[in-house]
């Protein structure tokens, strides 16, 4: 067992590191008080290599691993959550690519997607099939050499911004989820329309789309998979994604953590600073044990998804589930140890609490984690 | 022992619950959004005597006591908890103070406009660098002929810019504790005072939260409230029951998240594992709110109810946190998304759990009553 990364992903996390250090942190209370998407920081990802990290070389990437990947959100995460989606949605969008995609399509599709000239993004969700992915009603029908999608999504991050968007259609409705085919589709040659954004709890700066397809054409070139094989690519994918949203949680804690930390040390009552007093003390001890605890079960489940060991699945959803659920006793805790200040938009910690929040829904909400976890011990 | 409401409770209750539901709560949405003074709810609740009822009726108030109070704290709050805080602060620290120390000639001169709502209470004590050290506050109060001068910061005031009469604690003599601090009643509109910074807030969007700057500050003696060096104990003596006040405010939060979520599970269908989350929920908020009405039974009948209030507050609070948070997560990225109810209240319920006396202060007053000798 080695829990110490490689020189090569050291030096990739201070990069990143200092990066957000110099023009992340300082965006981040204005991107959730404007709600804007920072192209700003998107271009500043994509010109440093960072959107790149989940490819490999071959396909114009730096790494592929998702121990990487892991490293790269956790650090973003630790300044702005809704910066770290620009790179943890690449990788969600990507993955169908890389982990169905035939090699003429790897070389095609991902490219632009690791230099950063498009940004990707993952269409499971409908308004009527949430944690039940298999009732989906988008459907695709095939017409030669072309299929053309119908239906609604919901609630997909990025939906309004990305070039590529992989969709999941029904291509045989009797098959249920046997029936459920994954497509690539390149905004330029199969637009889809916006039709609403969210306003949400967190993560404002990370756009939330419901989108429609009307008779989109997407060429049968761009089926990721055999038709049907779309239900098994989904999961697939989502086991190599949920350690990255582990991994987010574990920054959101982590950034609130070590501000509030800071704060206890200097802010004084009674003639001393609030962190002599045991009672913080013991919280800051829970917090910063429950935050390890977090980051081995991340990185052991991103291992898992590297070597591609058999219990991935299992192992993913432990490692989103306590790392989110820890993020949002961290963060809450985090805000009380700011008492009045914490609760106020010109400290950080109040947006890094709504920012968590999120992390125990999407990706699979904790519910459906728990179900996946026992499935896993019942089998 | 009996643990039914009185008629006059249930009565008072539904009385509340019907301005609750039909004015206050279609606004609530908005109020949050638009980060908008509910004025017309604090109308509604005038009109119907909610802003006097701990005033006795000689002073044209309800004259109802602690458990009707946390009763309409309650009601409010599940309707809009900016509503309901805004009513409490007015109502308790804002308005009790009065009540408690305040003598004939402040009585009958304040507290028919405080019970009409003409004015509208608040409470002064926070100051940046004296938050749980109440007693360590820098504001003074010189003496000046007849009366006194006051200037200093004051922070993180609920009801900031429209309150009418603020109760406002400083510093009169020498000593640095709690022994040198008086209570003032200072008019707002009195020269000198000024509203500083409106915080932006995670929640209670509603409820204007903010500094109050008094600069040279001229008040009559006859605006001091109780003695010099009183202070403070008029201070926590109107924190004992203003907890009374959050516990409720807790209560409606938490009822309305568990309402919502069993509407919710009904109409969507559920399975056990969400089963147990809403069964936790109630039972949690069950125990709560016999907690709180306990802490107002004991406080209405004048026996000591600190610790009682203590405990209420801590419990109501964490439990109100918990269950809007296990509310969400039942509903989903739906809840987390426009227009749901769910999401505010997990941001209206993180602010219970930090102010009237954060909850580790809560710990430090309920483990100080448990260790005293004897």
């Amino acid at each position: 067992m080695d829990f110490e990364f490689s020189a090569e992903q050291v030096a990739i996390r201070d990069t990143i590191r200092e990066l957000v250090q110099d023009r992340v942190s300082p965006r981040a209370a204005e991107i959730d008080q404007t709600g804007e998407y920072p192209k700003d920081i998107e271009k500043l990802f994509a010109d440093n290599g960072i959107l790149g990290i989940p490819f490999p070389e071959e396909y114009g990437g730096i790494s592929g691993s998702s121990v990487t990947i892991c490293m790269g959100i956790e650090e973003i995460a630790k300044a702005c959550a809704s910066s770290s989606l620009i790179l943890a949605v690449q990788a969600l969008g990507s993955y169908p690519i890389l982990v169905a995609g035939s090699e003429e399509q790897k070389k095609r599709l991902c490219p632009p997607l690791a230099s950063g000239e498009k940004v990707a993004a993952y269409a499971l969700s409908e308004p009527d099939s949430g944690s039940d992915a298999a009732a989906m009603k988008t459907f695709a029908k095939k017409h030669g050499h072309e299929y053309v999608l119908n239906g609604t999504k919901q609630f997909i991050t990025h939906g309004s911004i990305a070039g590529t968007l992989v969709v999941f259609a029904q291509t045989d409705p009797g098959a249920d989820h046997r029936g459920i085919s994954a497509f690539v589709l390149e905004r330029e040659t199969s637009p889809w329309s916006v039709e609403k954004l969210e306003h949400k709890l967190g993560i404002r700066g990370s756009p939330t789309a419901q989108i429609v397809f009307q008779d989109v054409k997407v060429p049968a070139a761009n089926r990721l998979g055999e038709e049907g094989a779309g239900f098994k690519i989904a999961l697939a994918v989502l086991d190599r994604s949920r350690p990255g949203i582990g991994a987010q949680a574990l920054g959101i804690a982590e950034g609130a953590f070590d501000y509030a930390l800071n704060y206890v040390k200097e802010r004084k009552q009674f003639g001393q600073p609030i962190a002599s007093f045991q009672g913080i003390q013991f919280m800051l001890a829970d917090m910063a044990t429950q935050i390890e605890a977090a980051r081995h079960l991340v990185y052991r489940a991103a291992t898992k998804a590297d070597v591609k060991a058999p219990d991935l699945t299992k192992v993913a959803a432990m490692a989103k589930l306590f790392a989110s659920d820890m993020a949002m006793r961290v963060t809450t805790d985090c805000v009380q140890l700011l008492g009045g200040y914490g609760y106020i938009s010109d400290y950080p910690v109040e947006r890094m609490m709504r920012d968590a929040k999120i992390t125990q829904i999407y990706e699979g909400t904790n519910q459906i984690q728990r179900v996946v976890i026992a499935r896993a011990l019942l089998r | 022992m009996d643990l039914e409401l009185a008629p006059e409770h249930a009565s008072f209750r539904a009385g509340v619950r019907e301005l609750a539901q039909g004015v206050v709560q279609p606004l609530a949405a908005e109020v949050d959004r638009d980060h908008r003074f509910p004025q017309e709810a604090i109308d509604a609740a005038a009109q119907s005597g909610l802003l006097g009822v701990l005033i006795p009726r000689r002073y044209g108030g309800a004259g109802l006591d602690a458990l009707a109070f946390a009763i309409c704290v309650e009601e409010l709050a599940q309707a809009c908890a900016s509503t309901a805080v805004i009513v409490d602060v007015h109502t308790s620290v804002g308005t009790e103070p009065i009540l408690l120390f305040g003598d004939d000639e402040q009585k009958s001169r304040w507290l028919p406009r405080l019970a009409t709502g003409e004015l509208l209470g608040a409470f002064a004590l926070t100051e940046p660098a004296s938050g749980s050290d109440a007693a360590s506050l820098t504001t003074t109060a010189r003496r000046n002929g007849d009366g006194y001068v006051l200037n200093g910061t004051k922070v993180f005031i609920t009801n900031i810019g429209h309150a009418g009469l603020y109760v406002v604690f400083a510093r009169t003599g020498p000593d640095e504790k709690a022994a040198g601090v008086t209570a003032f009643l200072v008019p707002a509109d009195a020269r000198g005072v000024r509203v500083g910074q409106v915080f932006h807030k995670m929640g209670l969007h509603g409820s204007p939260t903010g500094e109050l700057i008094l600069e040279d500050v001229s008040v009559p003696a006859a605006n001091r409230l109780g003695a010099e060096g009183q202070g403070f104990m008029v201070a926590m003596r109107a924190l004992d029951s203003g907890r009374i006040g959050i516990s409720g405010q807790a209560l409606g939060i938490g009822q309305a998240a568990v309402d919502e979520t069993r509407a919710l599970m009904r109409d969507r269908g559920h399975e056990q594992g969400d089963d147990f989350t809403l069964a936790e929920m109630a039972t949690r908020l069950e125990s709560a709110r016999l907690l709180a009405y306990q802490a107002a039974w004991l406080c209405s009948r004048g026996l000591p109810f600190t610790r009682q209030a203590s405990m209420s507050k801590l419990h109501c609070t964490d439990t109100a946190m918990q269950v809007a948070l296990d509310a969400l997560q039942i509903a989903g990225p739906e809840g987390a998304a426009s227009g749901s109810p769910l999401e505010r209240h997990v941001r209206d319920a993180k602010a219970l759990q930090i102010y009237e006396g954060s909850n580790q202060v809560q710990r430090i007053v309920i483990a100080r009553d448990l260790l005293r000798a004897g």
